[in-house]
């Protein structure tokens, strides 16, 4: 499971780092999403989903 | 199926937690269906989750333009477009620019970082609970100055202003205030946010329109976006601390999951409760969605509260169980728009409410639940008032 994320459609609601914080983060200056771990391991993949399912931009895939 | 012409909006006597029941028939019989406007508009309403998440991720196709739209409470006639500094009314690239720099302001972490202050203004505003009552009315001694104060500090309003900024905030709320009252509050709210942003570009602090000072934003910009973070990160989360502690009073039982777990417990409170009940978008150009075809130029209502109580996706939609995992509810919208306050309003609810109940675990009515004034026919729905005692 990788991470794709997509920092122009993402608008920094935080959802992915409220979700899975240990995966996501928010960046400091415009808040949107950075990828703290880009092949996250299988205890992580149920956060994950829930974050890309969630995520309000579309921002989010996994590849 | 003939338009619907009544978009319903009274809710059953006795269950005033719940959305007017005939939309959950409407959801069944059809998640999006004709809807008259009621200033004649002929375009649609969307009961279904799936639909309602649809239109509002659709920003190519769906625009939030306030002059584009229909407002589908209640007959206002033609809609000016969004006042400079407000972020809903409007769409990319102006809505872009303006969320980034925003966005930024209000991260999980950032939010996260408030949580120190956000409880010990709420142990405070519970001591002079405490020392004035019982009786006292939840709304005014706490719902409301706790958020007021926690956006104080967070936009970087001088302490001295502080009650100044908080009495035309209450009244831009609408809490027991006139529309006159509410506009002249906003005209007042202006005046004092201009003069702000003059002080901020003189010296610049480390708060949030400290920050945008440094930014290339006019002063109109500065002042509108000072203005609309207040509107809409007050009447909110004010509305969902005194709802969300009636709802409490009415299942005693759940107090002890939220007190558990406060984060899962306020999901599930936003997502029963839907304050922001209806939201609206306008077709930009010819869409074919759930087996219908939307025209370009019309509008389409977002019953969110319909949408948060959509049994095809949350089982027992009408059960408030503050054990269930309610994450990809509709409360703070979805797409775009979807609240940029949204961390913020998350760490008060999962402050304030715990707090509340743990200080005064036996709080309670002091009137009968059908005698507390419902916010029926407003945007944003809530209490006007909540009487309550303890001891």
């Amino acid at each position: 499971m990788r991470i794709v994320a997509d920092r122009e459609r993402c608008v920094g609601a935080g959802m992915c780092a409220l979700l899975a914080a240990e995966v996501f983060d928010q960046a400091e200056e415009d808040g949107l999403v950075t990828v703290l771990l880009p092949e996250p391991g299988p205890a992580a993949e149920a956060a994950v989903r829930r974050a890309v399912r969630t995520c309000p931009s579309g921002a989010l895939g996994l590849a | 199926m003939n338009p619907l012409t009544d978009l319903p909006s009274t809710r059953a006597a006795g269950c005033p937690f719940d959305p007017p029941p005939e939309l959950a028939a409407i959801r069944e019989e059809a998640p999006i269906r004709r809807f008259r406007f009621p200033d004649g508009h002929l375009g649609w309403l969307v009961t279904g989750h799936e639909l309602a998440r649809a239109v509002a991720a659709d920003h190519t196709r769906f625009s939030s333009r306030y002059e584009l739209m229909h407002y589908p409470l209640a007959d206002l006639g033609p809609m000016p477009p969004a006042p400079v500094g407000d972020l809903t009314g409007i769409d990319a690239p102006e809505h872009t620019r303006y969320r980034k720099l925003l966005a930024g302001k209000f991260t999980v972490r950032r939010m996260n970082q408030l949580a120190e202050r956000v409880e010990e203004i709420t142990a405070e505003h519970l001591d002079a609970m405490g020392r004035l009552g019982p009786p006292a009315d939840l709304v005014s001694a706490f719902a409301q100055p706790v958020p007021a104060l926690v956006i104080c500090e967070l936009l970087g309003v001088p302490y001295a202003d502080r009650e100044t900024f908080q009495r035309h905030a209450v009244a831009l709320s609408g809490i027991g205030a006139t529309v006159e009252e509410q506009s002249a509050a906003f005209g007042a709210l202006q005046d004092y946010l201009r003069r702000l942003v003059e002080a901020k570009r003189a010296t610049p602090g480390d708060d949030v329109l400290g920050d945008l000072a440094g930014s290339d934003l006019s002063d109109e910009e500065l002042a509108g976006i000072g203005a609309f973070l207040l509107g809409a990160g007050l009447d909110t989360t004010a509305n969902m601390i005194a709802l969300g502690a009636f709802a409490l009073f009415t299942w005693p039982e759940q107090v002890e999951a939220l007190l558990a777990d406060p984060a899962r417990g306020v999901e599930e409170l936003l997502r029963y409760l839907t304050i922001a009940h209806t939201g609206a978008r306008s077709a930009v150009e010819d869409v074919e969605l759930g087996g219908v075809r939307i025209a370009a130029g019309e509008s389409v209502a977002l019953s969110m509260q319909a949408a948060n109580r959509d049994p095809a996706r949350f089982a027992d939609p009408d059960r408030l169980d503050l054990r269930r995992e309610a994450t990809g509810h509709l409360a703070f919208g979805h797409g775009v728009h979807q609240c940029l306050g949204q961390q913020l309003a998350r760490i008060e609810l999962r402050i304030a409410l715990p707090a509340l109940f743990r200080r005064l675990p036996d709080l309670r009515l002091a009137v009968p639940a059908a005698e507390v004034p419902m916010r029926d026919g407003m945007d944003v729905y809530g209490v006007h008032r909540l009487p309550v005692r303890w001891g």
